[in-house]
């Protein structure tokens, strides 16, 4: 599973202070925990800690890398400001996120490919977020197209279908779950499907439970790639349970220090 | 019309142990055997590197000899009763290691002190150039006076020393670690065990980099399929990623092979005087040469004429195809 661990993120207290403070280190902190932990990937949001993003996000990146050569996911919103950051990050990267309309898609893939870049592609356009699985299926198989056009190698490509709280539209977990397996037979190699995991339980109780019941159930239909806590022990236990049943992993009485051990 | 690439991509590699030191290195060996950093299944070239050549170490005991078979006593003759000679004897017919099977430490077959069987280690070293396994006796509580005394004895030699077990591994991996020797970890035909040995070896400090895998091996009739599904299916993991599974195999081919009644008294109507005592060679190289496909990086032979079909075997795949 190829974990993007999701702490660097300006909505968090510490984090926002640390953006605010110019202190590295409680980035380079967070990076390292959260490898140690069992990400593979980390991602990067400045949130609502500045107005300049641009400038957060690269001093981030090259705090990260003085510690690091895990990928970083630069997550903005913002065309100038990805467009501007991306080609300054060192090492392996990622971009998150395009959506699908055609006209979006080329400009990020072609970004992505020219920088030799993951890319996360939401199954989002003009019209938002589908209300049923068909348009997720078809706006997943839109990128693909693309990205098979500009030349971006599909294991550059994660497809997010998008998951909404669970408390505020009670069908779009199941929505997601099966375009996941739909989208995952759809090329040969398939592209990762990814999906930013804590959205499901935003606001509702019990919000480790659900998450990692959800991870494991997507893990079934083909899920491959999470933006998570890798701190929440309890949902990369799941995780890495939910692989061993799936077969992607051999097990061992150790099997949950194996996995924490050596998946990173 | 072009015709698709299907072959296989593996996203890692089986570790690269080197067991043996030269003066260089502290060690007093002439020569060092560098195993594994295959990238991709066995013999098939054409999806990655496949690594370094699988090893040949030779089979010695330092005592009850008397009991191999006759074919095996015949090839080597009165040196049987002398490890260090037998050593060379081992050298002289190929061998790139030599195995040392500490037999007569067995309560029940000699009993010799940790002090005489760190002597026959000495002995072989000083006989010979090429590195060295040394293999306990399987007693557990034997090895572990036996193997911190080998261990000091063969210090600065990097030896492999065997075996750790899911149920004694503690004593071996402090020695090997401080003696800075290599270590040789068993599991009794099972996948999860062999994981699991790996991780509790780890978990007491050992470098993962730093050890050989022993899987237990069977010879052809006695459970071969069992030991290459379980070999296959380590290796494929090891390959995708699994670093907990991608250590150096080793193959016990010759005690196995030798014990099989069809090796040493073939059972067989068809079996004439010229050929009874080919079953033998012919039963440990069909063994080692089926194993090799599912990944080896070492295997422990005994017979010569089995070592050099076996050489010749590995040459015959990695030959390049004719162009």
């Amino acid at each position: 599973m190829y974990v993007i661990g999701e702490r660097i993120n300006g909505m968090f207290a510490d984090v926002k202070e640390a953006i605010q403070a110019k202190d590295a280190s409680v980035i380079q902190d967070l990076a390292k925990r959260q490898l140690a932990a069992g990400a593979r990937a980390l991602d990067v949001n400045s949130g609502p800690a500045t107005s300049d993003a641009q400038g957060a996000l690269l001093w981030m990146a090259e705090a990260i890398r003085e510690v690091t050569d895990a990928p970083i996911v630069i997550d903005t919103a913002k065309w100038d400001v990805m467009q501007a950051v991306i080609p300054n990050v060192a090492g392996e990267k990622l971009i998150n996120s395009t959506k699908a309309d055609p006209e979006a898609a080329m400009e990020y893939i072609a970004l992505a490919a020219a920088n030799n870049a993951g890319l996360i592609g939401l199954t989002i356009d003009a019209d938002g977020v589908p209300g049923n699985i068909d348009k997720r299926v078809e706006l997943g198989a839109q990128l693909i197209a693309v990205a098979s056009d500009i030349g971006l190698p599909m294991d550059h490509l994660f497809i997010d279908p998008v998951i909404l709280p669970v408390n505020v539209s009670p069908n779009n977990p199941d929505h997601c779950l099966q375009a996941i397996g739909q989208l995952r037979s759809f090329a040969d190699p398939p592209p990762h499907l990814v999906l930013g995991l804590s959205n499901v339980s935003q606001r509702c109780a019990n919000r480790s439970l659900i998450n990692r019941t959800y991870v494991t159930m997507a893990i079934a239909h083909g899920l491959d790639a999470a933006i998570m806590d890798p701190l929440d022990t309890e949902l990369m236990d799941a995780v890495f349970t939910a692989e061993l049943l799936m077969g992607r992993m051999v097990y061992c009485d150790s099997y949950l220090q194996a996995a924490r051990q050596t998946k990173n | 019309m072009t015709i698709p690439d299907t072959s296989e991509k593996w996203a890692s590699s089986i570790n690269e142990v080197t067991i043996g030191a030269t003066a260089e290195d502290g060690g007093t060996r002439t020569s060092t055997v560098t195993l594994g950093g295959a990238k991709a299944l066995p013999f098939l070239s054409f999806e990655g590197s496949p690594g370094r050549p699988t090893a040949i170490a030779v089979e010695i005991w330092d005592g009850g000899a008397e009991a191999w078979p006759d074919q095996l006593k015949d090839a080597y003759g009165d040196v049987l009763s002398s490890p260090g000679e037998w050593a060379k004897k081992a050298v002289e017919f190929g061998a790139e290691m030599i195995c040392l099977r500490l037999m007569s430490a067995h309560p029940d077959a000699g009993d010799r002190s940790p002090e005489q069987c760190a002597e026959t280690v000495k002995e072989v070293l000083q006989a010979v150039g090429v590195p060295l396994i040394v293999w306990g006796c399987g007693v557990d509580e034997k090895d572990n006076e036996t193997l911190p005394a080998v261990s000091a004895a063969a210090k600065g030699e990097n030896c492999l020393l065997g075996t750790a077990r899911e149920k004694n591994y503690r004593t071996l991996v402090a020695v090997c670690q401080a003696d800075k020797h290599k270590l040789l970890a068993e599991s009794p035909l099972d996948i999860n065990i062999a994981k699991q040995v790996n991780i509790l070896c780890t978990d007491a400090g050992f470098p993962l980099e730093d050890m050989v895998v022993f899987p237990t091996t069977g010879a052809l009739g006695y459970g071969i399929e069992y030991v290459y599904s379980i070999q296959e299916r380590g290796r494929l993991a090891g390959l995708g990623g699994d670093k907990l599974l991608a250590q150096p195999v080793l193959c016990d081919v010759g005690y196995e092979a030798w014990r099989a009644k069809e090796a040493k008294a073939p059972p067989f109507a068809c079996v004439t005087d010229e050929t009874r005592n080919e079953w033998g060679i012919m039963w440990e190289a069909a063994t080692a040469a089926v194993l090799l496909q599912s990944g080896v990086e070492l295997l422990v032979l005994r017979h010569p004429k089995a070592i050099e079909y076996i050489k010749q075997t590995l040459a015959r795949f990695t030959q390049a195809a004719p162009a």
